[in-house]
């Protein structure tokens, strides 16, 4: 399942994505949950019973101004989430 | 010698005239300023509004149209300036007069009814980097307006109200819209309205912080735009930023005319 | 004279239309008899304005209620049960198992488990509008979901939007509002214009209201605003849909569904006309959850303790 955490509103859209069906088996033992600097990231079960990542519900909806210290205005190169996640199950729309 | 920056707002224009002085041999630039605030009723067109505030504010500062050599458009409205020989963005502009205001500052934040932003300002008052939130009125004035009228008081009443407050509570809506409901459940709830007030500019100011962290926070820092009047507001974009003071430009509402006045005498 | 004008005054206050007001209901299949069945399972979705309770006798549609949310889920949540099961002529006691969903899912009292809306939604959407159903829009009052599920119901790809009003249920009550218009009558009156205008350009509630009012202003007539915010609503939430990736067939449940204002501008946009139904639409999220109670039933058993009420 892809799920989509985030939202649009008038200044634009800022969605992560998870692909949880990478998160199955997950290759670095959730190095999500310990990359991310704001630590928004969790272990849940889902649905259909599988242990997947997440995003925090506290920031769900302020996506744009929690990334903030990993996006600076002039540009960036890597993100801490992306690329700890090495199954590459972790993507950001913005 | 004069330039002028005209600063097309929405509702309103903003004429500021520049009076360039010779000092000791070398030109340099004097804040010999004239300036004019005309409010237009909203359905004239732009280009016409534009045209009738700066014939009379021309009259008002007694000058006649040939001494002004130059005229640098800014605002909203800024390219409906037909007579303007150049125009520039409200960012540019913004900039450029706060650090004239305040040489010192090197972060500019700018709180307007429908947009917040932070600029990252060189020492000569040209962008270096800037964030905005844009079209969305949680990262705005519009947020804080909004509230107030939920809470029956007055922008004024609002950031005062707030002040007389040391409570923090967080506000859960992200969305102006739904945050209005919240604040009538607070008010339902018999919170006090200085203490709504006071979450509400926190929440405005930390969405604005957040922007201004995407450019860097450098002091000094300083604000821009309508929410200066807010001294509540002021407050909460203290404690957000973490910085012992924000410095606050004489004439807020001419920092964007101002700034087209000064790169208009630039370029000439 | 100073009297009078107070007089007045109230009087006008005090005949203020709600013009967002919609009506509750519930509705029972008459030709079905609950005491037939071997399990009677039930979904309740807590929605942040609307709340339903569906009634699932072996995997069939029994009954369900749609009822105003109060100002506490566990009420909000006994009252749609209420409402059901008078309708249905039971207890709760009958029920044998209950699912709650929905943003207040974890405060139904009476529940045995609760499963998101996402999952509910593509469930009852498979059951509403057939196994061939691939992607779905739900628009609640405050939120907006896309989804996207396979043959079996089962989510392969969502997202969801609660962040904004724009785009949501509260977005077309703010305007309903402001033109005085029963928000049932939006939809059909945003046909009757003399050409279709273009979307109004601010995504934010608050700036599209001053757009609005500009426009009136401008002489647009009222239908014609309404046109061209049903088709910025439209416009919005075909981009969400884009994001999960649109692909027969397309389904929508929710309480947008009932306005033919933004379903058909979203028909049109995406060059793809939804998949109609003989149920309520905003039933779809109670309905998953209640399907989803009839598998567990199945593969568990009833469960020993009964729903608490």
């Amino acid at each position: 399942m892809i799920a989509n955490y985030g939202y649009k509103d008038g200044s634009g859209e800022y969605y992560i994505s998870i692909d949880t069906d990478k998160c199955l088996q997950c290759p670095v033992e959730q190095a999500c949950t310990r990359a991310c600097p704001k630590n928004m990231f969790e272990i849940i079960t889902d649905d259909y019973d599988d242990q997947v990542a997440a995003i925090k519900q506290a920031h769900r909806r302020t996506l744009a101004y929690d990334c903030t210290a990993c996006k600076p205005a002039g540009g960036y190169a890597s993100l801490p989430c992306a690329s700890a996640c090495t199954a590459g199950a972790i993507k950001h729309s913005w | 010698m004069y330039t002028a920056g005209i600063d097309m707002g929405a509702r309103s224009v903003k004429v500021v005239f520049l009076e360039e002085l010779k000092v000791e041999g070398a030109p340099q630039l004097k804040w010999g300023v004239k300036k004019t605030h005309i409010m237009f009723p909203e359905d004239l067109d732009m280009d016409v509004a534009a045209e009738k505030a700066y014939t009379e504010a021309l009259q008002l500062a007694g000058l006649a149209r040939e001494a002004v050599g130059r005229v640098v458009a800014t605002g909203a409205g800024r390219k409906q300036v037909k007579f303007a020989q150049d125009n520039v963005t409200e960012v540019s502009a913004g900039a450029r007069g706060a650090v004239f205001m305040h040489p010192s500052a090197r972060t500019v934040i700018d709180v307007g009814a429908e947009e917040g932003r932070g600029i990252k300002a060189a020492p000569d008052g040209k962008v270096v980097d800037f964030a905005g939130n844009e079209k969305c009125a949680a990262g705005a004035g519009a947020f804080a307006e909004s509230m107030s009228r939920a809470l029956q008081l007055s922008l004024k009443d609002f950031g005062e109200a707030s002040l007389r407050s040391e409570k923090t509570i967080p506000m859960n809506a992200q969305c102006t819209v739904f945050a209005e409901s919240e604040v009538v459940s607070l008010i339902h709830a018999n919170t006090p309205k200085e203490d709504i007030a006071k979450a509400v500019l926190d929440a405005v100011a930390s969405r604005v912080c957040a922007m201004a962290r995407r450019v860097g926070i450098e002091e000094d820092v300083v604000l821009i735009g309508g929410m200066v009047h807010n001294p509540g507001f002021v407050r909460s974009l203290q404690g957000a930023l973490g910085v012992d003071r924000v410095l606050l430009p004489d004439l807020p509402e001419y920092v964007g005319a101002l700034g087209a006045a000064l790169i208009a005498a630039e370029i000439h | 004279m100073t009297t009078s004008a107070f007089a007045t005054t109230a009087a006008t206050a005090g005949e203020k239309k709600e013009y967002w007001r919609w009506e509750e209901s519930a509705w029972v299949d008459e030709t079905m008899n609950w005491r037939d069945a071997k399990f009677i399972t039930a979904g309740i979705d807590v929605g942040s304005v609307s709340s339903q309770a569906v009634v699932v006798c072996d995997g069939k549609l029994f009954g369900y209620s749609s009822m105003r949310t109060g100002s506490n889920s566990p009420d909000s949540a006994r009252n749609a049960i209420k409402a059901v099961i008078e309708k249905c002529g039971m207890t709760l006691d009958n029920i044998h198992f209950v699912v709650g969903t929905g943003y207040g899912r974890v405060n139904v009292p009476f529940a045995h488990k609760a499963i998101t809306e996402i999952a509910c939604h593509a469930r009852g959407a498979n059951f509403m509008g057939g196994s061939a159903i691939r992607t779905i829009l739900d628009m609640g009052g405050q939120d907006c979901k896309a989804i996207h599920c396979d043959e079996k119901g089962k989510v392969t790809n969502f997202l969801m939007n609660d962040k904004c009003a724009a785009g949501t249920g509260r977005g077309m009550e703010v305007i309903a509002d402001l033109m005085q218009i029963p928000i049932a009558e939006l939809g059909p009156r945003s046909f009757d214009v003399d050409e279709e205008p273009a979307a109004v350009s601010s995504v934010c509630v608050v700036f599209a209201k001053s757009e609005a009012l500009g426009l009136l202003k401008a002489g647009w007539s009222k239908n014609k605003v309404v046109a061209a915010y049903c088709q910025a609503m439209a416009e919005r939430v075909v981009a969400l849909l884009e994001r999960i990736g649109v692909e027969k067939e397309f389904f929508i449940t929710g309480g947008i569904a009932k306005n033919p204002g933004v379903v058909r501008r979203i028909e049109r946009i995406l060059k793809l006309e939804a998949v109609k139904t003989k149920y309520d639409s905003q039933i779809a999220g109670a309905l998953g959850a209640a399907l989803f109670g009839y598998t567990l039933v199945q593969k568990q058993g009833v469960p020993a303790k009964a729903a608490a009420s």
